[in-house]
């Protein structure tokens, strides 16, 4: 039920939708460019990644980005406990963390079920680069698993950021900084492969690297295979941790919530 | 026609100090957030630093040849953020308030006015905290330049013409993208309401970030004609950040010939957005009210 509508609410607008979503590849041209020059001038590769592999990890990570993102959820959380809108969840017999879980699902299905035309005719327009074809079934099933978490995880990151809001009441300086750190050390920027040490040691330690890069790493094989389930595991680990904290987040926040507003 | 010569014209620089000075109160009237907004804008800039920082850890130029390497890009991203800083500062604030102005109908008070409408309508608002990107910009500059002067092998020797110059392709640059910014805050008067205007505004001028060889090749060609002849973006910081950073020694003729052109750009791209602006205005309903 809830699902349907949030369906129905997105399909409305699906033509602006659908070239929106082509537009949104427009940055990658000029990032193309600008690889293509720098390996120009290196001949050779970079980290282990070809010319071919950037341009593929960069259409990868726009993919894994489109399922982790979350546009607006931290702050539609942290205003509905503002305006005391969240007393909804209090008194209908609704989880609010289900609910909202189940929205951004429907969003994403709805997202993809017009999205995938554009995805798709940029996938097949640049299928030339990627030059080691279809990877493993074992990698490409990792691929999709991770896909799915990167969603997930997303999701709760996203949550608990909003969900500070019950102390704070306003978090858009916080989201701030998450959104540049995510932007930065998610991978969605350049291939972390290219970080020096010790910030490459770092960066794997963070979540964040879920969210864009580790999809497309998996896809491209930079992940050695027997590794695979040991690296899905942390991701696992690391889901369960920001469910527990959501749950904890909520729990706690409902404790010292006082209603504003009527 | 008496009447006419009677009318006093105002004095626009005057004009214009107001409105820079109650910009400047009232952004002082919420210190806290000004601050906030002067260092949300500043640590974009420095992300962006630091992804220069790492593709140049991998390589020494971007392109083979072309001499971009990392002191003259710190001067050409300097540049850029000078320029665009600019931009921010003056223009962007008063083109999202003009599209407004059209849905709500406000425009009518504006056009009342004894004073030009386009000026009024595009210098009426002047965000400081951008102002804080120009001070990157400026100190990002400085460190290229004075690196590409004080290095060991072949220093730069920079020319006192050069840094006459300099401002004057700036300017050329932040009118040219001003001119295109009239052009699509304009167009809210057809549409109505023009909530793309900043999508379409931060797409294009993604293409005017990066040196243009980069687009030399195969189907980048193409888009290096669009960009620099029909929709002149690619000019306005490759131009200066030319001049000054020096990327090939001795210069090419065609750089001479491309700054003479993006002269010609400037003032071209000024009338197309005066044009544009007063046929836009002559369909303009009232709304509301």
């Amino acid at each position: 039920m809830i699902l349907r509508i949030a369906l129905e609410e997105r399909l409305v607008y699906r033509g602006d939708f659908a070239l929106g979503t082509l537009m949104r590849f427009l940055p990658i041209i000029t990032q193309i460019f600008l690889w293509w020059a720098v390996f120009q001038s290196i001949e050779g590769r970079m980290a282990g990644y070809s010319f071919e592999d950037m341009v593929a990890y960069y259409l990868l990570s726009m993919l894994a980005r489109a399922f982790s993102s979350m546009p607006g959820l931290a702050s539609t959380v942290a205003r509905q406990i503002r305006d005391g809108e969240i007393k909804k969840f209090i008194i209908q017999p609704v989880d609010l963390i289900g609910f909202m879980l189940l929205g951004r699902v429907a969003h994403k299905i709805a997202y993809y079920t017009v999205a995938t035309v554009p995805f798709a005719l940029v996938f097949f327009l640049c299928r030339g680069y990627f030059t080691e074809g279809w990877p493993p079934a074992i990698v490409v099933g990792a691929f999709i698993a991770s896909l799915v978490m990167s969603f997930l995880l997303g999701y709760f990151i996203d949550l608990c950021i909003g969900l500070i809001g019950f102390w704070f009441l306003e978090v858009s300086a916080l989201l701030f900084v998450y959104m540049l750190l995510n932007f930065f050390l998610s991978g969605h920027m350049f291939p972390l492969d290219l970080l020096e040490q010790p910030w490459r040691s770092l960066v794997d330690f963070l979540p964040l690297k879920y969210l864009a890069y580790f999809p497309a790493a998996i896809f491209l094989g930079k992940i050695p295979q027997d590794r695979l389930a040991f690296e899905l595991a942390i991701e696992v680990a690391w889901l369960v941790a920001f469910i527990g904290l959501a749950r904890w987040l909520y729990a706690r926040g409902l404790r010292r919530y006082s209603g504003y507003g009527g | 026609m008496k009447i006419a010569k009677s009318v006093e014209h105002p004095n626009y620089i005057q004009v214009f100090a107001t409105f820079a000075k109650n910009s400047l109160i009232r952004n002082m009237m919420f210190r806290t957030n000004f601050v906030l907004e002067s260092i949300s804008s500043a640590s974009w800039a420095l992300m962006n630093v630091g992804f220069y920082l790492i593709v140049f850890e991998h390589t020494n130029s971007i392109g083979r040849d072309t001499g971009w390497e990392k002191y003259e890009f710190f001067v050409f991203l300097g540049t850029t953020w000078l320029i665009n800083a600019i931009v921010q500062a003056f223009f962007m604030p008063n083109a999202e308030e003009f599209s407004e102005l059209i849905r709500t109908g406000g425009l009518d008070f504006a056009l009342l006015k004894p004073i030009d409408t386009q000026f009024l309508v595009s210098f009426r608002k002047v965000e400081w905290s951008s102002l804080a990107n120009v001070l990157f910009g400026l100190v990002l500059l400085a460190y290229g330049v004075s690196h590409l002067v004080g290095r060991s092998t072949h220093p730069w020797q920079i020319e006192p013409i050069t840094w006459l110059l300099y401002p004057v392709f700036v300017f050329c640059g932040v009118t040219i993208l001003y001119s295109l910014m009239t052009c699509l805050a304009a167009t809210s008067i057809w549409l109505g309401r023009n909530q793309t205007l900043y999508d379409f505004w931060f797409y294009i001028t993604n293409f005017s970030r990066y040196p243009s060889e980069i687009y030399e090749t195969g189907w980048g060609l193409p888009l290096w004609g669009i960009f620099t002849f029909a929709i002149p973006v690619l000019v306005v910081v490759n131009v200066p950040a030319r001049l000054l950073a020096q990327p090939l020694t001795p210069r090419s003729p065609s750089e001479w010939a491309l700054a003479a052109y993006t002269l010609l750009a400037t003032v071209a791209s000024l009338l197309a957005s005066r044009w544009v602006f007063q046929r836009a205005l002559r369909s303009y309903r009232s709304a509301s009210s």
